[in-house]
């Protein structure tokens, strides 16, 4: 792999093969390039939480209870402190953000493959699959998920699968528009008319040429509406109604942190921060993105 | 305007509005009984028979489907499983507060927005457009509870300067609106900033301002009558969205606060599964939704001519 890179770029001897990555991460803002690195430690808090926890997250010791955090009175026992209960924050906090974050990541690809999938139905078959794909596309955009998922809630129950699924709507409509106007803009392109005068199917035309030709502006949406999966999952399970106990996410414990405001403040506030954190990181990181891959912006 | 504009976006609204009242439709009838969830569980057996035929539940799901679009029509949703009053009723006395709530939120995400982001604009790449650019992005990365709470540790708890919860007094607003205004994902200060900045600097470099700077008309003038009104359009556009934000955002301020507003009643009613009201408010957050995106585009087609041109089929320009 090196040598056929350096072949072909010409490069001198013992030259890094992650050369383009290295002059890429160069180019960043310092910002961010703290936000991604930011982020990389919260992909890693979530995959490896069982290693980096120093406790179970729902381990209660009793005799602990409420005790500050290490610079506030607390000991290295318990680094950012314990609950109500005498669990260990910095466990939960390792442990909320894994699931907070498993649920952005599944929600947020439920919604990009789906809102895709749908835009280049539309795109495709134009006519009445067009227009009832639209009005899906209305309807969702004139409801808040928020409000919508807060009504499935309560008709159905609470229950972890089916509150995925409703986050895997969040911002489905937008993929499904964007990826609908690209679509019908790329099928004016000559590259098309010549791919189906050779005769390549539909799943071929779209999957392998299309779709690659429009992939970085969906990338793009990814990022951006990756944060506002984990601000509308905190949200609800900060209200008590998403994520539910024994199980934990960053909004649940900043939801129960909230009695504990005058006693305790590092149960809500240490939570709130990390969630700050994450959405400010993958926000900063979309916005970079957005500035790097769309060409209209580059002015 | 041409009355074909008008007539396609009515008949969406109106369409849209079927979706809603049916998603309601199917969603109550796959998840049981209707008598069984939206009844109380005390309720008598002549009670049970009474809504039955009312809502038709004896007759085919078709039949179902018209006596209840005729009920929700006459706003008969049933009634509260909590306080046993009629469930619209319960809705509508909340929504004053929300109005309040949001409308002045709205405002003063405007009146700090976008000053910021014309100002943002017109020094591009200085270090207060930076700066207002990263106010944007804190905006829509910052959880509103979180901000909220901290408002109340230091506003409430610490200071002492602010009431943390209930709604009796003028100071009772400020840290509610505040959070409103300051944290959302798309009508914060920051976003609207943001917003009013690229809106500003497409207008920038029409070639109309430029006519208007070869005409010689001063720079305050160029600014205050050719570029604000241009820029307002976009603006104005998006607010019919950020609606539906506001009222998702008031869900959690209004809970924060105790703000007994809409949004609180919401999140209760979903608590206590108390499901005429979770129903009566559903349909009437929606309706209050797709009417208001109705007006911003009939607003913003009687703004700019260019498109109701390409909206009733004429050429584009």
């Amino acid at each position: 792999m090196s040598e056929q890179a350096e072949k072909r770029g010409g490069a001198k001897p013992g030259r890094s093969p992650f050369g383009p990555i290295t002059r890429e991460l160069s180019k960043m803002p310092l910002l961010v390039l703290a936000c991604l690195g930011f982020f990389l430690l919260v992909i890693a808090l979530s995959a490896f939480a069982d290693i980096l926890a120093p406790y179970h997250y729902a381990e209660q010791d009793l005799l602990q209870r409420l005790k500050p955090p290490v610079g506030f009175g607390g000991t290295s026992v318990h680094w950012l402190g314990t609950d109500e209960l005498g669990r260990d924050i910095l466990s939960r906090l390792i442990y909320g953000t894994r699931i907070s974050i498993l649920i952005a990541v599944v929600g947020t690809t439920i919604a990009a493959v789906l809102g895709t999938f749908v835009g280049f139905l539309a795109a495709h078959f134009r006519g009445w699959v067009e227009e009832g794909a639209l009005m899906l596309v209305d309807f969702q955009a004139s409801i808040p998920l928020m409000i919508l998922a807060l009504a499935v809630l309560a008709f159905f129950g609470n229950d972890l699968l089916l509150f995925m699924v409703i986050m895997g709507l969040n911002g489905w409509e937008t993929y499904a528009r964007l990826t609908r106007g690209m679509v019908l803009s790329a099928k004016s392109h000559g590259y098309v008319a010549a791919l189906r005068a050779l005769g390549a199917g539909p799943w071929r035309l779209y999957g392998r040429h299309v779709l690659p030709n429009i992939a970085s502006a969906i990338i793009v949406q990814f990022t951006l509406n990756f944060p506002q999966t984990i601000l509308l999952e905190t949200s609800m399970s900060f209200l008590g109604l998403g994520v539910q106990p024994p199980l934990t996410s960053l909004g649940l414990m900043l939801g129960s942190g909230r009695d504990y405001m005058i006693t305790a403040w590092w149960i809500a506030v240490l939570p709130g921060i990390m969630i700050f954190l994450t959405t400010f990181a993958v926000s900063m990181l979309g916005d970079w993105l957005r500035d790097r891959l769309d060409p209209t912006l580059r002015r | 305007m041409s009355a074909r504009f008008f007539l396609t976006k009515i008949l969406r609204a109106v369409l849209t509005l079927l979706l809603v009242v049916s998603f309601v439709f199917i969603i109550l009838r796959i998840s049981g009984d209707p008598t069984d969830i939206l009844l109380p569980d005390d309720a008598s057996q002549d009670t049970i028979e009474f809504y039955r035929a009312q809502w038709g539940l004896d007759k085919p799901l078709y039949e179902q489907y018209f006596t209840y679009l005729a009920n929700v029509l006459q706003g008969n949703f049933g009634e509260s499983l909590r306080d046993h009053r009629d469930a619209l009723q319960v809705v509508i006395e909340r929504v004053p507060a929300t109005l309040q709530l949001g409308f002045t939120a709205l405002f003063m995400a405007l009146l700090i927005g976008v000053p910021l982001g014309i100002y943002a604009a017109l020094h591009r790449n200085s270090m207060a457009d930076r700066l207002t650019m990263s106010f944007a992005v804190l905006g829509y990365s910052m959880p509103n509870y979180f901000l909220g709470i901290l408002m109340i540790m230091l506003f409430a708890m610490n200071l002492q300067w602010l009431p943390s919860s209930g709604s009796a007094t003028f100071w009772h607003a400020i840290m509610p609106v505040m959070t409103l205004a300051l944290a959302s994902p798309s009508s914060s200060a920051g976003a609207l900033a943001r917003f009013a900045r690229s809106a500003r600097l497409e207008v920038l470099s029409q070639s109309y301002m430029r006519t208007a700077k070869a005409k010689g008309a001063p720079y305050l003038r160029r600014i205050a009558w050719h570029a604000v009104p241009n820029a307002a359009i976009p603006i104005v556009t998006i607010l019919g969205f950020k609606i539906g934000d506001l009222i998702a955002g008031a869900v959690v301020v209004e809970v924060v606060f105790a703000w007994p507003g809409i949004g609180r009643l919401l999140a209760g009613s979903v608590a206590l599964r108390d499901l005429p009201v979770v129903q009566a408010l559903f349909i009437i957050i929606a309706t209050t939704m797709v009417l208001s995106n109705l007006a911003v585009d009939l607003i913003y087609g009687w703004l700019d001519p260019r498109v109701r041109g390409v909206m009733s089929g004429k050429a584009a320009a």
